[in-house]
């Protein structure tokens, strides 16, 4: 476990940023995604120097913000917030807040493998880990999401 | 991928470039990152900054790319690196001072700690030329207590990781020839000339 093979972190925040970003406006909206895209990097660069230099940076980082984005709902459930409401009154309108909208709407485990996989570009396993089920669960959610996104888009 | 879903779910999303650099500021000014970096469009070249919590710890032309310079860095001191402008500002507005004719000094804190100690001991003598200035190799081997070490000098003033502002161009070889440079005689030149010094004649190219 040396720190011989990373990369300066600058090179995980030029390479990952979009897409961390885009995971987490998906499972939390646009309002909340800040807050978490700072937290996630931060966790990332306090524990960065004990990766495993073989392992995905990517998935490390997406499985980071999809950590950081469940705390944040937790969090705003406990002040009794309408997940679906706040998500998609606030986000700014734009070519595609449509699709945030209606991915926001999505239950939690959806919007989650829905991100993940198209967002993050993780496979089934990555996303299992990530979220904590099995990967034919992760297969579920994320066909049950897309289903419900044709249905209304 | 022409699922129209499937491509709006991908599509780019320019905020993530704002947030990236919001991240990287704050975690250099808090120290959560070891290291920031950063350039500096200077007269003659653009230099490579970097800082870590107790100062200024490299300054390099950057003729090169500068990935191999920080991954050496990430690999030898922390890979705890972020890239940030305001976290040089201090050492930058110095520089454009100087450059200006304004600075004769440099002020802003140095990290000598990754410095061998002879190398220290050279570039402390040299760090004590004053501007307008030169000496020779011998005159900083004697000044650092070794004075038979002249070329073990020249060779760490080669490696100087703080070009400019430790003025390993104000030393010369002895008799006035210009000697050696990093950056380039033209550089030394322009550097001497900008203080002053009546630099030599550049040999003819």
């Amino acid at each position: 476990m040396s720190n011989q093979a990373l990369p300066p972190f600058q090179q995980l925040l030029d390479l990952h940023s979009e897409d961390v970003w885009r995971a987490l406006r998906a499972i939390v909206g646009a309002q909340a995604a800040e807050d978490c895209f700072q937290e996630t990097f931060l966790a990332a660069l306090r524990a960065y120097p004990r990766l495993r230099p073989d392992s995905s940076p990517r998935a490390w980082l997406l499985t980071i913000a999809h950590n950081k984005a469940i705390d944040h709902l937790r969090r705003s459930r406990r002040l009794e917030q309408e997940l679906d409401e706040r998500a998609v009154s606030e986000d700014e309108p734009g070519p595609d807040a449509e699709i945030w909208s209606a991915v926001a709407a999505l239950p939690q485990r959806q919007r989650a493998a829905v991100a993940l996989r198209y967002v993050g570009d993780l496979s089934h396993r990555e996303i299992a880990a990530a979220i904590g089920c099995s990967e034919e669960a992760s297969r579920r959610s994320l066909h049950e999401g897309l289903a419900t996104l044709r249905r209304q888009l | 991928m022409s699922d129209p879903i499937e491509r709006a779910l991908r599509a780019p999303v320019p905020d993530a470039h704002d947030a990236a650099r919001r991240f990287a500021d704050r975690a250099a000014a808090e120290h959560a990152a070891d290291f920031a970096y950063s350039t500096f469009a200077s007269p003659i070249g653009e230099l490579l900054l970097i800082a870590g919590r107790d100062g200024l710890t490299q300054m390099h032309y950057l003729d090169d790319p500068l990935e191999p310079l920080l991954e050496r860095l990430a690999s030898e001191r922390s890979p705890r690196i972020v890239e940030s402008a305001s976290a040089l500002d201090r050492w930058r507005r110095e520089l454009d001072e100087y450059f200006a004719g304004a600075r004769r000094q440099f002020e802003a804190p140095l990290d000598w700690a990754a410095m061998a100690p002879f190398q220290r001991a050279i570039l402390t003598a040299t760090a004590a030329i004053p501007y307008g200035a030169t000496s020779t190799y011998t005159g900083v081997a004697s000044a650092a207590g070794r004075p038979r070490a002249q070329r073990a000098a020249g060779n760490a003033l080669g490696a100087n990781p703080l070009a400019i502002i430790v003025p390993c161009h104000r030393v010369l070889r002895t008799g006035g020839a210009f000697g050696g440079y990093t950056g380039g005689l033209e550089r030394k030149h322009f550097l001497l000339e900008l203080e002053g010094a009546q630099p030599p004649r550049l040999p003819a190219r």
